[in-house]
């Protein structure tokens, strides 16, 4: 089953593409990290997938092609708004009960069991909860539905190291548990690397690069060498972004031939996934896109340089 | 998986218990090592199984329990479960967990502080002659790929001899035995 599938998706607020021709396949099972800008339509982009937005053009399914917003789209969907929107005077016990309500799936117990493991207290005032107790609130109010799939949008933006560490922690656990897939928004890179097992690149409304965080890191390099990097054109080697520092040349390539020696005079490294996501945002024509055919491509991804 | 939620609705009976046999160990993760999580993981099981922390039968963490400690994807977990399991070091129970299923040559405490201090010495030496610490353990790797590959195209060699050696005693055990 695919989580979500778009295809040619496209959202115009008044004069402005928020959105445009947005191809998507995400597999289930998968926790995906959304990466991009402010601006880039990553909250764009996950209110339609939780049918808050209608598409301008283009189309968009979820869990297996369910209409977003429609009836089994929104009992296997839980939706974490940037804000989090929680009720500041109700106690979280309170709240919880409203959620509860509020839902035609509901475990109300299970609910409470995480509150109490996360100590977060019932009786006290939403707003009087730490940053940290109000996402773990919000979290526990959409997981207390079981949804298939998890939108979070930015979840971590206002939580500190620690909260951040336990809210990740949490929600991992959930993961193992429950195999539900997530779809999270950041702009936080660094701690992408150890969560996400998927990544997407949205940058000025436009796709930059999707896939498998594995498949992704396997076929890219970074290569530092001479000043001089027009030596590498001569052997058809993608470059996605070149950096020059003083008397050296850093580039972030696409390999077509995993495995394939480093060219003479150059030294070859591995990409982490923060090279590859400032990389390819740090140069917005950048595009690496899984073709219509996906996995049936023997070639590989299609390459838009 | 194993953890029983059970209808604990009330707070306090919720609190965190331990599932019936817990790991003699925990990981930690280095995020500047350049090493894949997954290989982390795997790098920990088979050092606790050198230094003894572990032993056979021993049940490695749950992914739950590793993953809630770390905030780390859960493939991880299963991906380094899975490396452990191909190395023969590990093995998968369903329903139960990993537990450890292979050993690695020990090596004892006193052994180790033994051989710490003789590399301290050299390390001494390397650094009279002026190497840095990068220079060290740029030399340090490159020499142990050096010994490695030595080692196994030596040991491919003597492997034929050493099976014959064997079958031979084993011959002459067997007619010992008859005598």
């Amino acid at each position: 089953m695919n989580v979500i599938e778009c295809r040619g998706l496209a959202k115009r607020y008044r004069r402005a593409w928020a959105l445009r021709d947005c191809g998507l396949v995400i597999p289930e099972g998968h926790v995906v990290a959304l990466v991009g800008p402010n601006g880039a339509g990553k909250t764009t982009l996950l209110n339609l997938a939780a049918g808050l937005f209608r598409p301008t053009a283009g189309d968009i399914t979820v869990l297996g092609g369910q209409q977003p917003g429609s009836g089994a789209a929104r009992v296997g969907i839980g939706f974490v708004s940037q804000d989090a929107p929680l009720y500041g005077h109700l106690r979280a016990g309170d709240m919880l009960a409203l959620a509860g309500n509020l839902n035609i799936t509901w475990s109300h117990e299970r609910a409470l069991a995480r509150l109490a493991d996360l100590r977060v207290p019932v009786d006290r005032k939403v707003r009087a909860l730490s940053g940290g107790q109000r996402a773990q609130l919000a979290l526990t109010i959409a997981l207390a539905k079981r949804p298939r799939l998890l939108i979070l949008d930015e979840p971590l933006a206002r939580l500190d190291p620690l909260a951040r560490h336990e809210f990740m922690a949490s929600l991992m656990a959930e993961v193992a548990e429950e195999g539900l897939s997530v779809v999270f928004s950041s702009h936080v890179v660094a701690e992408l690397e150890r969560i996400a097992d998927y990544l997407i690149v949205l940058n000025e409304g436009r796709l930059q690069l999707a896939g498998v965080v594995e498949d992704l890191l396997a076929v890219h390099r970074v290569l530092t060498g001479p000043e001089n990097e027009n030596a590498l054109d001569a052997q058809r080697i993608a470059v996605v972004h070149t950096r020059k520092a003083g008397a050296q040349t850093h580039l972030l390539v696409r390999n077509s031939a995993p495995g394939a020696p480093a060219p003479e005079g150059w030294q070859s490294d591995p990409a982490s996934l923060e090279d590859l996501v400032l990389g390819y945002l740090r140069d917005p024509d950048a595009r690496m896109l899984p073709g219509p055919a996906m996995a049936a491509s023997a070639g590989g991804p299609a390459v838009t340089p | 998986m194993t953890i029983d939620k059970g209808s604990n609705a009330s707070p306090a009976g919720a609190a965190t218990d331990p599932a019936a046999i817990t790991s003699p160990i925990g990981f930690r993760l280095d995020p500047a090592s350049g090493v894949p999580t997954y290989l982390q993981l795997v790098h920990q099981v088979e050092q606790a199984l050198r230094v003894g922390h572990l032993k056979e039968g021993d049940r490695l963490p749950t992914v739950k329990e590793a993953v809630e400690s770390l905030a780390i994807n859960p493939n991880t977990v299963l991906k380094a479960y899975r490396e452990l399991e191909h190395r023969g070091l590990a093995v998968g129970k369903p329903g139960q967990g990993t537990f450890i299923a292979g050993t690695l040559p020990r090596v004892g405490l006193a052994e180790q502080a033994a051989l710490r201090k003789s590399l301290l010495e050299w390390l001494r030496v390397a650094d009279d002659a002026g190497l840095d610490s990068e220079g060290i353990a740029a030399l340090f790797a490159a020499s142990l790929r050096d010994f490695l590959d030595g080692r196994d195209e030596e040991r491919a060699r003597r492997g034929k001899d050493r099976r014959a050696t064997r079958r031979q005693s084993r011959a002459s055990r067997v007619s010992g035995e008859v005598a």
